[in-house]
């Protein structure tokens, strides 16, 4: 196989990676602020419920999270799933993952936000929901960024767990090619994919936090 | 016409009780000046009456509308959220850290909430902003952000942001103890042209002279009560009761 046929076929792999890597980020970002509040709740329950939650989503390895999702259905409650639902099963771990630690940096971010922000709120009669996304939830954003850029750098090389279920991704599609091929050369080339993809994200974050450098905290 | 009343609020932090069963009224276009060391309760007084704090007893009384009232066994009873919103129109509070919103500009602070949580007419806000900030000495400074400011420009900043949702009555806590010695004097300006325009303001201040030149009325708190109360002039310059004497002795040595 020549090495345009091994681009080709990885390229096809790569929008798979690209489409898990956009949805992750789609939904574990706002439920991550979900959990964040839940987790900052004064409900001993929910506070606690959660806080296991995201123990236990940082706690395993998201390889094994990904075959509870795709397997789950069927060994604990007798559901058969199709293998189309593997792709489904991979953006739901990812997802729940992502959005604990999301959640966590969230966290930190709203946390770190000095009292006296909430107080001016309060005092020029801003509801509670007005003032948290008016004037906290910005500057939590400008906070939270150099974290959100490592977790979403780690996100990108983390789509390769996806061969764990078979989803035709670049790493599923780059393992295939040098088994046959009996040649590391895929392998290498999709080294090369992951890391510009990489620097692509790196450059975007950077535009992004220099848009928000126009003040300082 | 009484602005402010407050009859006999209690606020304790665990065992500590911080406030004692203190009374106060402010009428319109008076000027009360608290002063009093550190720990003596005169700041949590001030949050309590700007709805930081929740107090545990007391009436909390805004131009004759009850923001807290005492319930039968002594315990404060708050109206709605609601109705304390419609209460929090009456009253502005200037911070010692000016906690402005260094996100955005200096314009943007003064009129979003006017417009945003008073649904006011946006240019028309505007229009009155940008006329404070002239007052301010700060005509030139909408477009600029708080972080590109010094600490006096912030404070005035801050006070026109408390000035632009016209209320009845301003409260300053300590605004000049942020500030390096050089640029207070700025900021009690500000304070005292407010007073020439019979501002009705409440200011907690270390700033004796100037306690006793712009206020009308001192109050001297210890240990969570009011010891002593009175004329400016007369309590600062003959305070009859003896903490006030010693207070005002340690800051003159």
């Amino acid at each position: 196989m020549d090495i345009l046929n091994i681009v080709t076929q990885l390229g096809q792999g790569m929008v798979v990676t690209v489409e898990i890597f956009v949805l992750t980020l789609v939904f574990s970002l706002p439920l991550g602020l979900v959990i964040a509040f839940g987790r900052m709740s004064k409900n001993f329950i929910l506070r606690n419920v959660l806080k296991f939650y995201i123990s236990i989503m940082r706690g395993t390895p998201l390889m094994l999270q990904l075959l509870v999702v795709y397997f789950g259905p069927y060994y604990i409650f007798g559901i058969g799933v199709s293998s189309s639902f593997r792709f489904t099963a991979t953006i739901i771990a990812f997802a729940l993952n992502y959005a604990a630690y999301f959640a966590e940096i969230y966290r930190s971010g709203i946390e770190s936000m000095p009292r006296g922000q909430y107080e001016a709120c309060s005092v020029l009669g801003y509801s509670k929901v007005q003032g948290f996304f008016k004037i906290i939830f910005p500057q939590v954003i400008k906070r939270i960024l150099p974290p959100v850029t490592n977790e979403t750098i780690t996100l990108v090389k983390d789509t390769s767990l996806a061969f764990t279920l078979s989803v035709m991704e670049m790493f599923t599609t780059a393992k295939a090619i040098a088994a046959a091929e009996k040649s590391m050369i895929a392998l290498a080339a999709a080294g090369i994919f992951y890391y510009i993809f990489n620097l692509i994200v790196a450059m975007v974050m950077e535009r992004i936090e220099k848009k928000m450098n126009y003040y300082s905290l | 016409m009484e602005v402010l009343r407050i009859n006999n609020i209690r606020k304790n932090f665990g065992p500590l009780k911080v406030l004692k069963d203190i009374s106060l009224c402010v009428n319109e276009g008076e000027v009360v000046a608290i002063i009093g060391p550190s720990g003596s309760g005169k700041s949590t007084l001030l949050r309590c009456a700007t709805l930081l704090e929740t107090m545990d007893g007391g009436d909390l009384i805004y131009s004759g509308e009850y923001a807290a009232k005492n319930d039968a066994n002594g315990n404060a009873k708050y109206v709605s959220q609601a109705q304390l919103r419609q209460i929090k129109r009456k009253f502005g509070l200037v911070f010692q850290n000016f906690n402005l919103f260094p996100h955005y500009s200096v314009m943007k602070n003064l009129t979003d909430a006017p417009v945003s949580v008073q649904k006011r007419d946006k240019a028309e806000v505007e229009k009155e902003a940008q006329a404070l900030l002239e007052k301010m000495g700060l005509g030139d400074k909408g477009d600029a952000y708080p972080c590109q400011l010094s600490g006096g420009q912030q404070q005035r900043v801050s006070i026109a942001r408390a000035l632009a949702m016209e209320p009845d009555i301003l409260f300053f806590d300590e605004p000049t103890s942020a500030l390096d010695p050089e640029l207070t004097g700025e900021i009690l300006k500000v304070i005292r042209d407010l007073a020439a325009e019979n501002m009705t303001m409440v200011i907690v201040t270390h700033e004796m002279s100037f306690a006793r030149e712009v206020a009308d009325r001192v109050i001297f708190m210890d240990g969570g009560v009011i010891v002593e109360e009175g004329p400016a002039d007369e309590v600062i310059r003959n305070p009859k009761n003896p903490r006030t004497q010693a207070f005002l002795n340690r800051l003159d040595q």
